[in-house]
């Protein structure tokens, strides 16, 4: 064996192809598998795709880093879920690009933190969590409620997910920015082509408890408020946590 | 640097640097109402600083043909400082978001001030900024010395050390605004990505070119790591990046995979990021620059061997113990855990053969401090490696996952692995590489290794106690068999923790402007009167005249 490595590493083409080829099984056996076969992800029937403005809102948890302390996975432990709800299935972030199940609890899991606390109590949360949370370390985002949100562009945000596999409609993707308004604003004209498009489960609400003007708070608190609800499917009688 | 080209290179790195500016005025143009646009400026500004250098020096003298029997070190030297820079701004940043955890109201309502922006600055300067130029510096030197070939040529070094760090520009500068893909360790939006790929391969073209002239027949342990390095960060990077930009004037974009299959391909390339970025490279230098000091052959040759194909193809496996008790099927996390556990073999293995090269050089490490930062380095990889397989234990890991216990872990290897075997690298061949007899102090060497060795134990224990504290505290029950701790309170629990974390990472920051300071000292030095034998010049010239 030493005899043939003598011979190998006299040959820089010889080490570069071993060297690819030896580190491409690992890969190649436990990530190949997951996209065929069929029970790697659970069947959720009623799974409904993201709304525009929550396409939004993840997009703001994605650009303020919120993922770096908050997890979306809740394992198959008893405390856990507990402490937080059924545990996350596979189907749960089937259309998450990319996942957000964190790596670190520096706050706690929000996996279903979805309808769990009002608009009010997180736009006040969001804005300086010691309002509420006096031992709280997160950081005050009281920019959420200056900034207008960027809708015009929507459209192209649900079709590129379109492209890597989220089912949306032409008729959602053309509607998107209004979608987006129409979510946040529940007296407009724009409210009912929501429920319309995206079910009758959505939450259509002042989510920043003012009218009119969409800020980047309105997606944010939408988005925190559909976590967990996207399907009903984790609680479905599944196996016990350990 | 622009003397070093030749005519026709001067004329090539116009081209390139033209192109580049280009690329960005299209950049800024079509990003006019995204944040690509600010970006585009950013590569407009590079491009433009670089062509209207090389054009100011056009007209230098063609180099001497003498340059070909010395090896080229200027892109070394440059790389050196750059990672000194790097290391200042990536620690800096994390000894800020350490202070944000135990004082949240610092972010002073300025967006790119917030911890979930500053974070990823921090951890992309210190692994990207500070490890990648230690990486390419050194293996730039690594590479000319055991081949005993001059680089290629004068222009893809370059090419490579400064494409480097524009993109870790663009991804630093990208955070602070909120542009991140949000997987971590892989933040940089698709164009920085696809630059990235371009710098790589050139890369690899560099290391390719250089063995092909090589005047050893065998290829040097030290360069089986640094090809690995290469070579697996490029299948990782391009896998793991795969996604698709809402258009090609913004700079969102939609990663391919979602869900589960995402979960396990992002880990797949964050522990392995650890593997070959910060294992595979550092032991490259770790196989060259210990023996070199200690004045040792390395201890076994065949220890190395096991070792390197060991890590090579084991670490690809090991990635899914980031993914235990989720929704990841059960079968990969037993396989990720298994491989894990085994990984310790040839982990202790490379740990245990840089510890035996040392034996009779003990005296040494006593008396240097540059090579006691080589040996401690060893000793801390040997340290994590162990703790890291004990972690993908399942059990184990049900207990220290989300918790604190993995960053000190993280710095455990970080700080007291990658950061000690640069810092003894880096001073080792600060002199020769700037033609000086020695370190203008090395009484400081020894300030920092103690600030280092301080900062890092002080880290590493006051994460452990939290970790510990906070996933017992997670998993508390009352007699009557409900949870005894809510979230907030075993929050409240860290916070002397964090204190403690951010002074020990404060001392590490002093470490390395001590190293900063040391070195810029050592450059003004005035250089020895003639070239001294002694001083690191090849014995033969590099490569035969006519050649």
């Amino acid at each position: 064996m030493f005899g043939l490595h003598y011979n190998l590493e006299r040959s820089a083409v010889g080490l570069v192809a071993f060297i690819v080829i030896v580190a491409s099984i690992g890969g190649l056996i436990e990530i190949a598998p997951l996209f065929t076969i069929d029970e790697t992800v659970e069947e959720a029937p009623d799974m409904r795709v993201y709304t525009p403005l929550e396409v939004a809102g993840r997009n703001i948890y994605i650009r303020e880093g919120c993922y770096a302390c908050h997890s979306q996975m809740i394992r198959t432990l008893r405390d856990e879920v507990e402490r937080y709800g059924p545990y996350s299935l596979a189907v749960e972030s089937s259309y998450d690009h990319p996942q957000l199940w964190g790596s670190k609890r520096t706050g706690p899991d929000l996996a279903r933190l979805g309808n769990k606390y009002s608009d009010a109590w997180h736009t006040i949360h969001l804005n300086n969590p010691r309002d509420v949370v006096p031992e709280s370390k997160m950081p005050a985002y009281r920019w959420l409620l200056r900034e207008q949100l960027h809708t015009d562009d929507l459209g192209e945000h649900l079709a590129a997910l379109r492209a890597v596999g989220v089912p949306y409609t032409d008729e959602q993707i053309a509607n998107a920015p209004l979608d987006a308004y129409g979510q946040a604003n529940p007296d407009s004209a724009a409210a009912g082509g929501v429920a319309e498009r995206y079910g009758d489960a959505t939450n259509i609400r002042l989510f920043d408890g003012e009218a009119t003007r969409l800020t980047d708070m309105d997606a944010l608190v939408a988005y925190l408020q559909v976590l967990g609800n996207l399907t009903d499917a984790a609680h479905q009688p599944q196996p016990e946590a350990e | 640097m622009i003397a070093d080209l030749t005519r026709a290179e001067r004329l090539w790195a116009m081209l390139i640097l033209g192109a580049l500016g280009l690329i960005g005025l299209a950049m800024a143009i079509g990003g006019r109402n995204d944040l690509l646009g600010i970006h585009g400026w950013i590569v407009l500004a590079a491009g433009l600083a670089g062509f209207i250098a090389v054009m100011r020096g056009r007209d230098a003298p063609e180099p001497s043909a003498e340059r070909l029997n010395e090896y080229y070190d200027a892109p070394t030297r440059v790389g050196l400082i750059l990672t000194l820079l790097w290391a200042v701004v990536g620690m800096g940043v994390g000894f800020w978001v350490a202070a944000l955890l135990a004082w949240p109201d610092m972010t002073f309502d300025v967006p790119w001030l917030s911890f979930g922006r500053l974070r990823p600055v921090h951890t992309s300067g210190v692994i990207f900024g500070f490890g990648g130029n230690a990486l390419i510096a050194t293996s730039f030197h690594v590479l000319q010395r055991t081949t005993r070939a001059r680089l290629p040529d004068q222009i893809s070094p370059w090419f490579v050390l400064l494409g480097y760090n524009l993109f870790c520009v663009i991804a630093a500068s990208g955070y602070l605004m909120g542009l991140t893909q949000s997987k971590e360790y892989a933040e940089p939006e698709w164009y920085a990505d696809i630059w990235l790929v371009v710098v790589w391969v050139v890369y690899f073209a560099i290391y390719m070119r250089t063995l092909a002239r090589r005047k050893e027949p065998h290829i040097y342990v030290a360069n089986w790591y640094y090809m690995a390095f290469i070579l697996v960060v490029a299948i990782l990077h391009i896998v793991n990046n795969l996604a698709v930009p809402i258009s090609l004037d913004s700079a969102k974009s939609y990663s391919l995979f979602s869900g589960v299959q995402d979960a396990m391909t992002q880990w797949w390339y964050g522990h392995n990021a650890v593997a070959f970025f910060l294992t595979a490279g550092f032991l490259g230098m770790m196989y060259y620059y210990l023996p070199k000091r200690a004045g040792r052959p390395i201890f076994s040759y065949r220890m190395s061997i096991i070792s390197f194909w060991g890590i090579t193809f084991m670490y690809m496996w090991a990635g899914s113990h980031h993914l235990h008790y989720t929704a990841l099927p059960h079968w990969v996390q037993t396989l990720g855990m298994a491989f894990s556990v085994v990984l310790l073999v040839p982990s202790w293995a490379s740990a245990g053969n840089a510890l035996l090269t040392l034996n009779g050089a003990w005296h040494k490490v006593r008396d240097d401090a540059v090579l006691r930062f080589m040996a401690l380095a060893a000793i801390f990889y040997g340290i994590t490696t162990f703790e890291g397989s004990f972690m993908a234990i399942r059990a184990v890991n049900s207990l220290s996952h989300y918790t604190d216990w993995t960053i000190g872990h993280v710095h455990a290897g970080a700080l007291g692995w990658v950061a000690m075997i640069t810092f003894g690298s880096l001073y080792s061949i600060v002199p020769s590489m700037f033609k000086r007899e020695r370190i203008y102090s090395q009484k400081l060497v020894e300030v920092h290794f103690w600030l280092a060795l301080s900062g890092t134990v002080i880290y590493v224990f006051a994460m452990w106690n939290s970790g510990v504290t906070q996933g017992l505290m997670w998993r508390t029950y009352t007699e009557s068999g409900g949870l005894t701790y809510s979230f907030i309170d075993s929050l409240v629990a860290m916070h002397p923790y964090y204190i403690a974390r951010a002074f020990g990472g404060l001392l590490f920051l002093l470490g390395a402007l001590t190293a900063l300071y040391n070195v810029v000292m050592t450059i003004r030095m005035p250089a020895p009167a003639s070239d001294d034998p002694a001083l690191d010049i090849p014995a033969k010239p590099a490569l035969q005249a006519g050649e």
